[in-house]
């Protein structure tokens, strides 16, 4: 049996790491390309986790089919932010655009707070209580469709990088800024694509988290944190990377959890990110640093 | 040794210093109390954005994790003085210690490895966090439930242990202040001041003259973590309450950062500005949306957001540079 208590949680763990690690994803997709660190991305997070909350709440709508319309949603959002304000940072130092992405955070978080207050705020599902027994293992079904849907919107990120148009062309403009430049793609406006589909990912998992964490505007700066942690851990540009390290983060924190304390969770992932910092600064599947 | 000081300071910006200096020297006797606490916040963040700016604006190593000096040092000073009943002045020597210790730890495992740009400002941010969450278990300074200092009695001032009134506060911080002030620009005329500016600009180009860039980078973070302790010892006794989710916290980290940023980052006055302008912002915001009636938690921090916002977007290079630029005050290029 206590094998049992293990096993659960480290599944558990690893399910929830897998919508963390989609939202880390939409961070890595941003870095690799636009080379910005967005430090406005728990923040955004958060705002998806309140839209889906409130279709819940008005419409009954599930948040698991909300996924698509919401990431829709921030897909807009990414895109006029990129564009509109964004793209002239780009070749400024890397201090002015932190200080560009905390406004943003600041504005998101309050902005939030005033909407819809400092309360936590849940979505209960029909299904909420579902799990499913596998032997000796017992798996929340809210989860389980949640770490089902993250692989689905990670295959299709993936096959869009890979075999389209747009995705090879973005792809080029992370490889050789220059070089996208003189064959002629237009930089800027995939930059902004760029920036949409990562806050699309955003949108996806921050729907998924509502399902799973109860919103708070103090949310944000959590999970802008979380998001580097997975993503330095995996590897800052990488899209595989940004999975694993999410499932490896959450394993951390499921079992630190469980043998420590809860509320001591977190230190075991920073000190696991000090470490793949340490002896492999690029992460664990990221390329080379230059 | 003034002379060394002065030297190439153009005499409207000596006059200009002269003008503020003294302006804030009398400022207590024409100023109502609340004014002297906001004057000591606004002193307060002056002094760390110029500590932080010993690392970022003349090494161009950014930290996002400055809370964790200021923490380490409030925690160092409070825990001898309530503990073994040491006075603050001997507190600050094992605080300034602790903390440069921490910044060499970090430093040595950053640089050492190569670690730099965005990765190196995340590992701060780690180890901050780091710092917060372990204090929130170390019960001897009192956990996640605070630590807190004996409340003073202001009908007297005490210097020796840090005791006493707003006014008496207000001055340690101006001394302080202009310390920083001096040591900075001593700092930046000094052969390692010279050093820094070229790892800033180019390290490859500063380490094929000659410069050892890890020593010189080492120095800048172990000097910036130092100073920053000092202000973490004021925060102690000032006010006398200590929470590792408020200290430590990241929020406290990019507060302390945003002045200097607006400011000006790699002059002298671009933290004393950025200060100035952030902390009255925010005061006058706070104000006059109480004066309206719109009491609305978040209204504040929206307004103080999209200012950030603009200035950013229009000033890049801060207030200091453009308004050095329009006041004539801008020093003679050499």
């Amino acid at each position: 049996m206590a094998a049992g208590i293990y096993l659960n949680v480290a599944v558990s763990g690893l399910l929830t790491g897998l919508v963390y690690g989609l939202m880390a994803l939409g961070l890595s997709v941003i870095f690799g390309v636009v080379r910005v660190v967005n430090f406005a991305h728990g923040e955004m997070t958060t705002i998806a986790m309140y839209i889906a909350i409130v279709l819940f709440g008005a419409f009954k709508l599930d948040p698991l089919l909300m996924m698509v319309p919401v990431a829709a949603v921030l897909f807009g959002f990414g895109y006029v932010m990129q564009a509109g304000i964004i793209n002239p940072f780009i070749s400024r130092p890397e201090h002015s655009q932190f200080i560009l992405l905390v406004a943003i955070a600041i504005i998101i978080v309050n902005v939030l707070l005033i909407v819809f207050g400092p309360d936590a705020r849940s979505v209960q599902t029909s299904y909420a209580y579902d799990s499913f027994m596998i032997g000796p293992l017992i798996v929340d079904a809210t989860k389980v469709y949640a770490g089902l849907a993250t692989v689905l919107v990670a295959a299709a990120l993936f096959a869009f990088f890979r075999y389209t148009l747009v995705g090879k062309a973005i792809r080029a403009c992370a490889d050789n800024y220059t070089g996208a430049l003189v064959v002629g793609l237009d930089v800027k406006r995939l930059y902004a694509l760029t920036f949409g589909l990562g806050a699309a990912c955003v949108g996806a998992a921050g729907s998924m988290l509502a399902l799973l964490v109860d919103a708070t505007p103090a949310l944000g700066p959590t999970y802008t944190l979380l998001a580097f942690i997975i993503v330095i851990t995996g590897g800052l540009g990488s899209m595989p990377g940004a999975l694993l390290g999410g499932v490896l983060i959450g394993l951390t924190e499921a079992m630190a959890g469980l043998f420590f304390t809860p509320s001591a969770k977190s230190m075991f992932s920073f000190g696991l990110l000090v470490l793949v910092l340490l002896f492999r600064p690029q992460g664990i599947l990221g390329k080379r640093l230059t | 040794m003034i002379a060394w000081l002065i030297e190439g300071v153009p005499r409207r910006g000596l006059v200009a210093l002269a003008v503020l200096l003294g302006a804030l020297l009398v400022a207590p006797w024409l100023a109502n109390d609340y004014l002297v606490t906001v004057l000591i916040i606004i002193l307060y963040f002056a002094y760390t954005g110029q500590a932080w700016n010993v690392m970022m604006g003349f090494a161009g190593q950014l930290s996002l994790g400055h809370a964790i000096y200021v923490g380490l040092g409030a925690y160092a000073a409070a825990a001898l003085y309530v503990h073994y009943g040491i006075g603050p002045w001997i507190g600050l020597a094992a605080a300034i210690v602790i903390a440069m210790l921490c910044g060499a730890i970090i430093g040595f495992l950053a640089f050492r490895f190569g670690v730099g740009g965005v990765y190196f400002a995340i590992l701060t941010i780690a180890f901050a966090e780091f710092a917060r969450i372990g204090f929130d278990h170390f019960q001897w300074v009192g956990g996640s439930s605070g630590f807190f200092l004996p409340v003073a009695n202001y009908s007297r001032s005490d210097l020796w242990n840090l005791r006493g009134s707003p006014t008496m506060f207000y001055y340690v911080m101006l001394v302080l202040t202009a310390a920083a002030f001096v040591l900075c620009h001593a700092l930046l005329k000094s052969r390692i001041g010279y050093y820094w500016q070229a790892i800033r600009e180019d390290e490859a180009a500063a380490r094929s003259l000659g410069i050892n860039t890890f020593r010189y980078k080492m120095y800048a973070v172990v000097i910036s973590a130092g100073m920053t302790a000092v202000a973490g010892v004021f925060f102690a006794f000032y006010y006398n309450n200590l929470f590792p989710e408020q200290i430590f916290h990241i929020s406290r980290s990019i507060e302390l950062i945003l002045g200097p940023i607006i400011g000006g980052i790699g002059t002298l006055f671009g933290p004393i500005i950025g200060a100035f302008l952030l902390t009255g912002l925010s005061e006058a915001m706070q104000e006059l949306l109480a004066r309206r009636g719109f009491d609305v938690p978040g209204a504040k921090q929206v307004f103080y957001g999209v200012c950030l916002l603009l200035v950013v977007m229009v000033l890049p290079d801060g207030v200091w540079p453009w308004l050095a630029r329009r006041l004539g005050l801008k020093r003679q290029q050499s």
